[in-house]
């Protein structure tokens, strides 16, 4: 067994571990943030992405020990403390971008990493283009690259009122 | 997976310790590779030796000639690389070409060189830009590097360090991807430099990547699209599996020869 230490949704988290243990497990199974999914576990679904450090992973191709000392953040560490959903996460919700919902975490965190990369204006071609590692056999994704370009604008306006207050 | 010891050094000379002390002991560098392997039981390596704590493995420097990348830098980090951008834009599109985002925040050009994947992109852009491999013990030229299938010019203990490209004055590559697994199903690289002309192949040969001479030759009397008209190459040595024939893929290696000519001299 190893001990692993990191900071989760910015509290800092101890394990001891099989060095086996993939960082999804971690999450999921010691830390019971069961909000990251795993889909195909071959590095190719997207429901596992969770962001390290500020950069989306996949978290079923990375150990535990890998990353020990970064700062992860999880689908769970999106919302505010109070309730009130992250501007992606509304944004979803109101344009509908998902149906089952298994792969909707990963979409997220995806879609919050295309944002930091490219900015606040995102046209169809590009978020269809960078959804490349993140699969959803529901929607067809109409609805998905909706959420995004509006969650997209969204980031932006609530950057600029927490900049102006 | 199979139980393993993981190991965490701090030096290239550590590392190459490690490698030479335990048995079956295998490098980690972004993981992507070598963590879906051990997930099928394909690998089952007793030791991992992890290359992230290794300083000074991830710096870019330009020379007036050059490019040297550090064996750990991130594809994503080379794909938005201004020194890279501006001196072979074509290496920086490449490594933008490979997986999807998240991917490429972790793969490392290091890791994929020395796995010499025969469907991986950087082995088509080493090859086909003529680039020097520099590890803990000597400089490998890219012609004497890769082996075959998987199979390298390194030794046990050997770790790569740096990837050298010579800048040239023209290259481009284009990419034929497998829809699913977005490695490449052919994918060509060209490059000119002086009166050096190269055209490597990847994802298309049995063997892993390869030159294609009879190309290079017509390319070198004049380094345009049509020099390549009519030009093929035969099925011998195509790989063939339930994602291309071997006629498919030689076909491919001819038209994507001449896209990657008509992206070089854009």
């Amino acid at each position: 067994m190893s001990a692993v230490a990191m900071t989760v949704n910015g509290k800092p988290v101890t394990g001891d571990v099989d060095p086996r243990t993939l960082l999804v497990q971690f999450l999921r199974e010691s830390l019971r943030l069961t909000g990251t999914h795993v889909g195909c576990d071959t590095s190719q679904c997207g429901a596992c992405v969770v962001q390290v450090d500020g950069k989306a992973v996949k978290s079923c191709t990375v150990f535990a020990w890998q990353i020990e000392g970064a700062n992860v953040l999880t689908i769970e560490g999106l919302a505010h403390p109070d309730g009130t959903l992250h501007p992606m996460q509304e944004a979803f919700r109101e344009n509908h971008g998902l149906q089952c919902g298994y792969c909707t975490p990963g979409m997220i965190m995806t879609a919050i990493d295309i944002v930091d990369r490219k900015g606040n204006d995102l046209d169809d071609q590009t978020i269809r283009h960078e959804l490349e590692g993140n699969i959803c056999r529901c929607t067809g994704y109409h609805n998905i690259v909706k959420s995004i370009a509006a969650g997209a604008k969204a980031m932006g306006k609530d950057a600029g009122k927490q900049k102006s207050t | 997976m199979y139980a393993f010891k993981f190991h965490r050094p701090t030096t290239v000379r550590q590392a190459a310790g490690l490698l030479a002390r335990q048995e079956e002991a295998k490098l980690l560098a972004g993981g992507h590779t070598l963590i879906p392997t051990m997930k099928l039981r394909l690998a089952g390596p007793k030791h991992i030796v992890d290359m992230t704590n290794i300083e000074g493995l991830t710096d870019i420097e330009t020379g007036a000639r050059s490019v040297t990348i550090g064996a750990m830098t991130r594809h994503a980090v080379v794909a938005n690389s201004a020194e890279v951008k501006e001196m072979i834009p074509a290496l920086a599109y490449l490594a933008g070409l490979i997986g999807d985002p998240a991917v490429r925040h972790r793969g490392t050009i290091g890791g994929s060189v020395a796995n010499n994947d025969p469907n991986a992109d950087y082995p088509a852009a080493c090859l086909g830009l003529g680039a020097t491999i520099i590890t803990n013990k000597r400089r490998i030229l890219a012609d004497d590097f890769f082996k075959g299938l998987f199979e390298t010019a390194l030794e046990p203990d050997e770790i790569i360090t740096k990837v050298q490209f010579p800048k040239p004055n023209k290259a481009g590559y284009v990419k034929f991807p497998n829809p699913a697994s977005r490695y490449a199903l052919v994918g060509v690289f060209v490059s000119k430099r002086g009166s050096e002309v190269r055209v490597a192949v990847t994802g298309a040969g049995g063997n892993g990547v390869f030159r294609v001479p009879t190309f290079e030759e017509a390319l070198k009397k004049r380094f345009g699209t049509k020099s390549l008209d009519g030009m093929t190459i035969g099925q011998e040595g195509m790989g063939s599996d339930i994602h291309g024939s071997a006629e498919y893929r030689a076909h491919l290696v001819g038209v994507l020869a001449r896209r990657a000519v008509a992206a070089a001299v854009e």
